[in-house]
């Protein structure tokens, strides 16, 4: 949260319309998502009732569960989504790009493009969460076998989720996130949460304000939630009855109206998902009107290398993933979040300069006027001259670096820059601040063109930067000290193979 | 009333108690280690050396690991003033450069390479310079301070180097955290997000807590407040009695002001209230950055001096005795601005975070909820209120403005509650009413 | 908050009802086998049978008088009790607490057991819903000592620890976990003794002031919508963005709050400085009029933030 995204939020409210809070677009947009909508049977973890997937705008494709707390009919659900969620998947890993080796690093093969999941919000992605933790330890043979898709599928969901915790990754996004990273709307941020509010105040119908629109959307009648959670009075008023009819038509046998039964809840069932399935292509559009930020491929190469080990996991037959990350595991993966984290906000405000505002309020950077260059000025304190120029800047922003400090300018991400003198605002007059650099340009006597600001540049400097943080260096899982409890019990041997408990696990 | 003297002997016999048990389990050197945790001011750092110090003598060679490089010059310092003849080895990152007062001991070596440390029977580093050491050495015994505030992972990364370890630290300051949100490994006994000291007793619950009984920092005035507040289940006592601190002015006031009440009642007797209107602000609540730097000008001007058992004959309060703590940075900027315009230098003034483990005669506190129109996790936090108002040896001053009780009351905390998780005490939310509560019977208004 | 799905009552009823069966048979196993607390049989009281006559007062005096029985008994056998009806005073009146509680005895200690419907996968649940089911239980601790307390029963008699019963990851097969409520204890112990009583709280309203729909024979309220709204308007209210998933009142609350930053939510409304309406952020970060002295801070902030968007925006400030 900072000020001037709330004073976005303000001049919203004031317009009756969202403002951007980015002039770039941070997400990688897949050129064919799949877009995922579920609806969950209120009162339990997981229970699927519904769901609308698909690749395509026009061809969604509906899946219903007509007694959903029935065991059979949820592996049932389970395996008709891996059908087409898993070739989805899989259409990606064989079309391969060949990475050169360089420096230590040998060459390696990574896909060249990999699929994304888009889903109306954060619930609808622990959603995915739990349905990959209900399905990824089940067996397709002996007792309680289910398809052998379905184990699959949970591999896939349980690996896109937990990849949607890292900053940055784009494999599986809430819609709901990818909106409000680039939008402020008027109202709060809990009211933000709603997909069809959201996009009420971002892009209104014609005659409507965003506020106007945003009220319409509370309505559950005309604009049903977008799950996984159902309304409650749809629950109630409809839902309960159908399934109820469907169930009584099992029992008795008679086929025809088994058939009515089941056509009148898909019909119910649609109608409580089309609206949102419409959202999420709606949202896709508005971003693509938005220039992809310079760091944004990047980030999805890093996508691309994670989706490319995942398969091959899966090839080599090992075990689905822990249900509990291990000592060593979970130190592993903070020290990666908070170093990706790090990167990405980073990354963010070199791509986008509202984003870098945020900073420049904080006195984290600042940006102004070049004033002043010596591009030939040489440190001659060592036994070789070295050429460091030194620049003034001249800005309004609030200046909070300490002399000595280390910068980064967007511009030259590969040049220090050192604060050699800060001289505070005063008296009606912009601050001063005098910057060394190093770096980034060759070797001569003097600074190349290009390599350095000139006078009149408008330049900006950060205290942050997204250079490469080697990673920390953790115990093997079998060195797991003694504080720590010790190794942990050592993984059944490849191929894996489920225990009974685990294929037995219930799921009703 | 005890007689002047007569606290300190009894306090003093008790802590000596405590140490020598300490010391004396070490020596038994039975079962995985010894947690002790140690109040504000309860002689942490002398218990390091002289653990250090018996283990070495013992035969056992011995690393400690301290957070920062503050902490471990500090014990450095006082390890080989303790021992002339001891070889220390001081294990430091590749820039460090050697500070004076470790420069003056000619049998501390100094070096980022452990091989050039064999021999040492004391190593010293910091936790983060231990965890990138590649060589495979070990050690029987490790000695890790302020362990409450090292977290869990890094833990992990060096515990693989010694077999048994005593942990110390201040169980009731600040947790150490992380800017990541998630609650994946919340629950977990190895989560990697607690403090050090935690996920040890995790997995060890054989280990014995002990507790330094004494603190000889806080006055009589505060130990019981802070005592009560932030250590409910274990508790301290001060190490003086209340006659045997006090605090005078030599310059007596130009009329009578607010601020010059606030210091004389705080001089008397050891707190004050500074309450400004209410009113709801920015962090950087002017007024309240105005009154911070104004009462530490005060105390210098008006020539405050402390007769204590460490200056029986008095010693003046100088610039460098005096903190001013914040709960966030830009609110420590606004105040060293203010003190820069008023030409006045050297007063410490600082976040909460970074003046863990410092002591002064005089502290001022600017209270984190002061002119808040809401109260969040992160201004509730006991450790936060814990660490600010224990700096002090005579007397500690909070500026804030009214309402703060009725603020608590209006925003109960709402912080998830997990399962498996082991309770932390105290309550934050508790804590702050607890010291307001305190504070009320020491209030001066401000115009 | 439009009432709760059906599904989701039936399910909780049906899991609460498969715990309590048999005389708490999967209850006192879960006990057994995960608390490892060692009960070999345990009776089964139902306290809502009281023969017919259900007044508040005579359940609870029955409460009262076989808590306090088994209290005092010194018996090692375990006791469930089921159904109990215990009363606290709050803000100077009695506040009868009507839970679905079980408390079981061992060892002559009282645990408190709560029954939830949301589940614990591997080990992990909702944090804030297992902070409301701990509260909730501190409650129950904090009556059921003031209860034996005047039967001269001390508090230890309860334990500080509740038993919190949960379905265990996707299934209905029940799972326990001990939960520590003495922090808990020790705010709701502040809270009550702040809390001021019923008739102070009335004393500050408007005179006159009632929120009466004047109700006919029939049931249906004569009142005119206009003067119920009214009279509420005349109550100050304080909005908060959190109010939507508690309060039937949030939308009325909310409307009033238009214009408003608290409307926004307590961060965005830290982040410009705690200034109420709307207009007035925007007012100084124009730069038009002079601030008032208490806002000279907050407006070059907002000022500065509004440069800084529209330098990269492109627009005129």
């Amino acid at each position: 949260m900072s000020t001037l995204v709330s004073l976005a939020r303000a001049q919203a409210v004031d317009v009756g319309r969202a403002q951007p809070v980015a002039t770039v677009r941070h997400v990688h947009l897949s050129g064919r998502p799949m877009m995922f909508v579920p609806l969950a049977l209120a009162g339990e973890a997981c229970a699927p009732l519904a769901a609308m997937v698909g690749d395509h705008p026009r061809a969604p494709q509906l899946l219903v569960v007509t007694q959903p707390r029935n065991r059979t009919q949820r592996f049932g659900f389970a395996a008709e989504l891996a059908d087409i969620v898993v070739p989805y998947i899989e259409g990606y890993l064989g079309d391969v790009e060949i990475l050169p080796g360089s420096g230590r690093r040998e060459p390696r093969t990574r896909c060249a493009d990999a699929p994304q999941i888009l889903m109306p919000n954060r619930a609808g992605v622990s959603f995915a969460r739990l349905l990959g933790r209900s399905t990824r330890f089940r067996r397709a043979e002996g007792d309680y076998a289910v398809p052998a898709t379905v184990p699959v599928l949970g591999r896939w969901l349980t690996f896109l989720a937990e990849r949607a915790e890292y900053p940055g990754s784009c494999l599986m996004l809430a819609a709901t996130d990818m909106l409000t990273m680039h939008w402020a709307t008027g109202q709060s941020p809990v009211e933000d949460l709603n997909l069809a509010a959201l996009l009420g105040w971002i892009d209104p119908p014609d005659g409507r304000t965003g506020p106007e629109a945003a009220l319409a959307a509370e309505d559950p009648v005309r604009w049903p939630p977008a799950g996984p959670a159902t309304d409650p009075t749809f629950d109630n008023e409809v839902l309960a009855r159908l399934i109820a009819a469907g169930n009584q038509a099992a029992a008795s046998g008679d086929d025809r109206a088994e058939r009515r039964a089941r056509v009148a809840l898909e019909q119910a069932l649609a109608s409580q998902l089309a609206p949102t399935w419409r959202l999420l292509w709606r949202a896709a559009d508005l971003l693509r009107g938005l220039p992809p930020g310079g760091h944004v491929a990047a980030r999805w190469d890093a996508d691309k290398d994670a989706v490319t080990w995942h398969a091959g996991q899966l090839r080599d037959g090992g075990p689905p993933q822990p249900r509990r990350d291990s000592a060593v595991t979970a130190a592993r993966r903070l020290a990666r979040l908070e170093r990706v984290q790090a990167a990405c906000a980073a990354q963010r405000a070199f791509d986008d300069p509202l984003v870098m505002a945020e900073h420049r309020l904080t006195g984290e950077a600042f940006a102004g006027e070049v004033v002043a260059v010596e591009p030939g000025r040489l440190d001659t304190s060592g036994r070789r001259a070295k050429l460091r120029p030194r620049v003034t800047v001249r800005t309004w922003d609030p200046v909070l670096v300490d002399e000595g400090a280390a910068l980064i300018s967007p511009a030259r991400p590969r040049q220090d820059a050192r604060v050699v003198s800060v001289a505070n605002a005063a008296d009606g007059q912009p601050a001063q601040v005098v910057l060394e650099l190093a770096g980034g340009m060759g070797h001569g006597r003097t600074a190349p063109a290009g390599t350095i600001p000139e006078v009149g540049d408008f330049d900006c400097y950060a205290t942050f930067s997204d250079g490469y943080q080697p990673p920390p260096a953790f115990p093997e899982l079998e060195q797991t000290p003694w504080t720590h409890g010790g190794p942990p019990v050592p993984y059944q041997p490849v191929p894996y193979q489920p225990t009974d408990e685990e294929a037995q696990e219930e799921w009703s | 009333m005890p007689l002047p003297g007569e606290q300190a002997m009894a306090a003093g016999q008790r802590a000596e108690g405590a140490v020598a048990d300490v010391l004396a389990a070490l020596g038994r050197a039975t079962g995985r280690g010894i947690v002790v945790d140690s109040p504000p001011g309860a002689g942490k750092s002398a218990l390091v050396v002289r653990a250090a110090a018996d283990l070495a003598t013992a035969g056992e060679p011995v690393m400690v690991v301290a957070q920062t490089n503050e902490q471990v010059d500090d014990l450095t310092d006082r390890l080989a003033s303790n021992d002339p003849v001891l070889h220390i080895g001081r294990l430091s990152a590749q820039d460090y450069v050697t500070s004076p007062r470790i420069a003056r001991h000619g049998q501390v070596t100094v070096s980022s390479k452990l091989a050039s440390l064999t021999g040492c029977p004391v190593v010293l580093g910091t936790a983060a310079k231990w965890a990138t050491v590649g060589d495979d050495v070990s050690w029987p015994w490790a000695i890790v301070d302020e362990a409450y505030q090292m977290r869990s992972d890094l833990l992990l990364r060096i515990a693989g180097r010694f077999e048994r370890a005593l942990f110390v630290g201040d169980p009731g300051q600040l947790d150490p955290f992380s800017t990541v949100e998630t609650e994946r490994w919340t629950g977990l006994t190895w989560d990697p997000m607690q403090s050090a000291v935690a996920v040890l007793l995790r997995h060890n619950p054989d280990i014995e807590v002990r507790t330094l009984p004494v603190s000889w920092r806080l006055p009589a005035s505060a130990a019981r407040v802070v005592a009560e507040a932030f250590y409910p289940f274990s508790g301290f006592e001060a190490g003086t009695g209340p006659g045997d601190r006090r605090m005078e002015f030599s310059a007596r006031a130009f009329g009578s002001s607010p601020v010059d009440e606030a210091v004389e009642m705080a001089a008397s007797s050891g707190w004050a209230l500074y309450e400004l209107p209410a009113r709801h602000t920015l962090r950087t609540d002017g007024e309240a950055v105005s009154a911070c730097a104004a009462l530490a000008s005060r105390v210098l001007r008006r020539g405050a001096a402390t007769w204590s058992e460490r200056a029986p004959s008095g010693a003046p309060v100088t610039a460098d005795r005096i903190a001013i703590g914040t709960a966030h940075r830009d609110q420590a900027r606004a105040i060293r601005s203010a003190l820069g315009a008023m030409g006045l230098e050297g007063v410490a003034v600082d976040t909460a975070n970074r003046l863990q483990g410092r002591e002064f005669d005089v502290t001022i506190v600017l209270h984190p909820l002061s002119g808040r129109r809401d109260a969040t996790a992160f201004h509730l936090e006991a450790g936060r209120l814990c660490v600010l108002t224990s700096r002090h040896r005579h007397a500690c001053i909070v500026v804030a403005r009214t309402g703060i009780p009725e603020l608590l009351d209006a925003h109960p905390s709402t912080e998830p509650v997990h399962i498996n998780v082991p309770a932390k005490f105290p309550d934050g939310w508790e804590a702050n009413h607890a010291v307001m509560a305190h504070l009320a019977q020491w209030r001066v208004r401000a115009l | 908050m439009a009432g709760q799905s059906q599904f989701a009552i039936t399910r909780g009823n049906a899991f609460e009802a498969q715990v309590k069966a048999n005389g708490c048979a999967e209850l006192l196993t879960l006990l057994r086998e995960h608390l490892s607390l060692p009960i070999r049989e345990a009776s089964y009281d139902n306290l809502d049978e009281v023969g017919g006559n259900t007044s508040r007062e005579v359940r609870h005096a029955r409460t009262r008088r076989l808590l306090a029985r088994a209290a005092q008994s010194g018996d090692d056998a375990g006791t469930l009790f089921d159904h109990p009806l215990l009363c606290l005073r709050v803000g100077g009146r009695p506040a009868y607490l009507e839970p679905d509680l079980i408390a079981f005895q061992l060892s002559g200690r009282f645990h408190v057991t709560e029954i939830k419907s949301f589940s614990v996968i591997d080990g992990q649940a909702d944090g804030d819903k297992v902070a409301a089911a701990v509260i909730q239980s501190a409650v129950y601790v904090l009556a059921m000592r003031d209860l034996l307390a005047e039967m001269g029963i001390g508090p230890e008699s309860v334990a500080d620890q509740v038993v919190l019963v949960c379905p265990e990851n996707f299934s209905n097969r029940p799972s326990a976990a001990l939960l520590d409520v003495r922090k808990q204890m020790t705010v709701l112990r502040r809270q009550l003794s702040r809390l001021r009583r019923i008739d102070s709280l009335v004393d500050v309203l408007p005179p006159g002031l009632t929120f009466d729909l004047e109700l006919d024979r029939a049931g249906v309220p004569r009142r005119l919508p206009a003067a119920v709204a009214g009279a509420v308007r005349s109550v100050d209210a304080r909005y908060a963005p959190e109010c939507l998933a508690n309060c039937e009142m949030c939308f009325f609350c909310r409307d009033e709050a238009a214009g408003t930053t608290s409307a926004l939510g307590r961060a965005t409304r830290d982040d410009l400085g705690g200034i109420e309406h709307v207009a007035t952020v925007l007012h100084l970060a124009r730069g038009a009029g002079q601030p008032a002295d208490d806002q000279a801070e907050v407006a070059q902030l907002l000022r500065t933030a509004a440069r800084l968007r529209a330098e990269c925006l492109g627009e005129a400030v």
